[in-house]
């Protein structure tokens, strides 16, 4: 077995620089690298660009980064809910680049699977398709999407192991995956860090092959965005 | 008298078969979901991961992993699954995902469909949008007919930035039903007490009327 463990946070994110292309999982506040996240805002590294769906809220997430202004830029398919994002954004100190949602997650696949780029229907015949490459696949229009070149992948999973794989609950899934083996040094926090073997590999659902570091994360707040309930009937 | 929101979501209803999957937007398509018959085998498909959404659960069983893709914490019903971003657009791109139902700002007369970016307004994103109507066999758009200056959302051509091009199928408002045809809005339906005038004043786009509109049957 290859061990993928580090000791914590700090050690796992250890090489993130000024400037790098970051990978963050997750959608809305659900399933985000909480732990990795707060790390980076104590390390102070500036200039990043975030490939994540969405740019977290004023206090968590990639809020939390927003407000220290070490985002250069955000890539990502839906930014609402968030203040100081249109602040930056409006005045012109953060760069956004918007996507639609699941090229979004086909140019995070295509760059885990070794696809340089993929043809999409998404957006065809949109300012989205722009000074993009076009073309007809029996009779429709497709337009060619890259794959995403990152530095590093934060996803963060329900249980893992020390071998990296990856076990994710609910929609917390989401881009975690996808961004698995995405980029050039993948992190995952889990949950639940359990000894080897004790995963079933029938259950696995990201070997550990697309994972380089591992840690037992802290303090998980799993905040809700939209808190909706019924009445008991 | 025109529908409201809830008029739309019960009406577009009867629009949903027996055995197939469908995917939801944010506002009035989400009310749909309240008014399938319980005979019906219909599943609803999040694009955030999950096939087989149920109703919000109650106080305290809320579970900050399991929402939808509006963030709203929801349950799933027997026969659910969950699944990553990536695999959820295979379903929606590759056409498993029978039937999308959406809000809009405007559609045109040949099925265009803007409702993602209002110029020097602030720009939330596309989300999923751009996948869904790229996609989706059939597309319903759930919306009010005009806008709150009272401009009709049904017109000739998108003055706004496009989701999508010539793909809505029909579209459902307050008012009216219509089917696009390669002609433009084909009038289908009129909401209860209201005229074919009242809808004709209300369309920019060109409106075909053949025959007696019947009132929608809700």
């Amino acid at each position: 077995m290859i061990r993928k463990e580090v000791a914590n946070v700090a050690e796992a994110v250890n090489g993130v620089a000024n400037n790098h292309t970051l990978m963050l999982g997750g959608f809305g506040l659900c399933g985000i690298p909480e732990n990795a996240i707060s790390e980076l805002v104590k390390l102070g590294v500036s200039g990043l660009t975030c490939i994540s769906n969405n740019a977290g809220v004023d206090d968590f997430g990639l809020g939390l980064l927003l407000q220290k202004k070490q985002i250069k830029k955000m890539i990502s398919s839906y930014v609402g809910e968030n203040d100081e994002f249109e602040r930056q954004m409006l005045s012109g100190e953060l760069d956004v680049e918007l996507i639609p949602q699941g090229t979004l997650a086909e140019r995070c696949r295509a760059a885990q699977a070794g696809f340089p780029a993929v043809y999409t229907p998404a957006g065809y015949g949109t300012e989205v398709a722009e000074g993009k490459e076009t073309r007809e696949f029996n009779g429709k229009m497709y337009v060619l999407e890259h794959a995403f070149k990152a530095d590093f992948a934060f996803v963060k999973a329900w249980k893992g192991d020390a071998a990296g794989n990856l076990i994710f609950k609910g929609t917390a899934r989401n881009f975690n995956p996808c961004m698995s083996g995405a980029a050039r040094i993948t992190v995952a926090e889990v949950e639940e860090l359990v000894h080897v073997g004790e995963l079933d590999p029938n259950q696995i659902h990201i070997p550990g092959i697309f994972v380089q570091r591992i840690f037992q994360g802290t303090d998980y707040q799993k905040r809700i965005e939209q808190r909706t309930v019924r009445e008991k009937i | 008298m025109a529908l409201d929101k809830n008029g739309i979501a019960k009406r577009i209803a009867q629009e949903v078969k027996n055995g197939t999957y469908v995917n939801l937007g944010i506002g009035i398509p989400t009310l749909i979901a309240n008014y399938i018959p319980d005979n019906l085998d219909v599943e609803f498909q999040s694009e955030n991961g999950v096939l087989g959404m149920g109703p919000f659960p109650i106080e305290r069983e809320e579970d900050a992993d399991i929402i939808n893709a509006g963030k709203q914490t929801i349950t799933t019903l027997p026969g659910a699954s969950f699944f990553d971003s990536a695999m959820s657009f295979s379903m929606i791109r590759g056409q498993h995902v029978d039937l999308t139902v959406l809000g809009a700002m405007e559609v045109a007369e040949n099925g265009d469909i803007a409702n993602w970016k209002i110029p020097n307004k602030m720009v939330k994103g596309m989300g999923g949008a751009m996948d869904l109507v790229a996609s989706a066999e059939n597309i319903i758009v759930a919306m009010m007919h005009t806008n709150k200056a009272g401009k009709s959302k049904l017109i000739k051509k998108c003055s706004l930035p496009l989701t999508g091009i010539g793909c809505v199928k029909k579209v459902v408002t307050n008012l009216a039903v219509l089917e696009i045809t390669p002609k433009g809005f084909r009038l289908l339906e009129r909401a209860p007490g209201v005229s074919v005038e009242t809808i004709k004043e209300a369309t920019e786009g060109h409106l075909i009327v053949k025959g007696e509109i019947k009132e929608m049957n809700i």
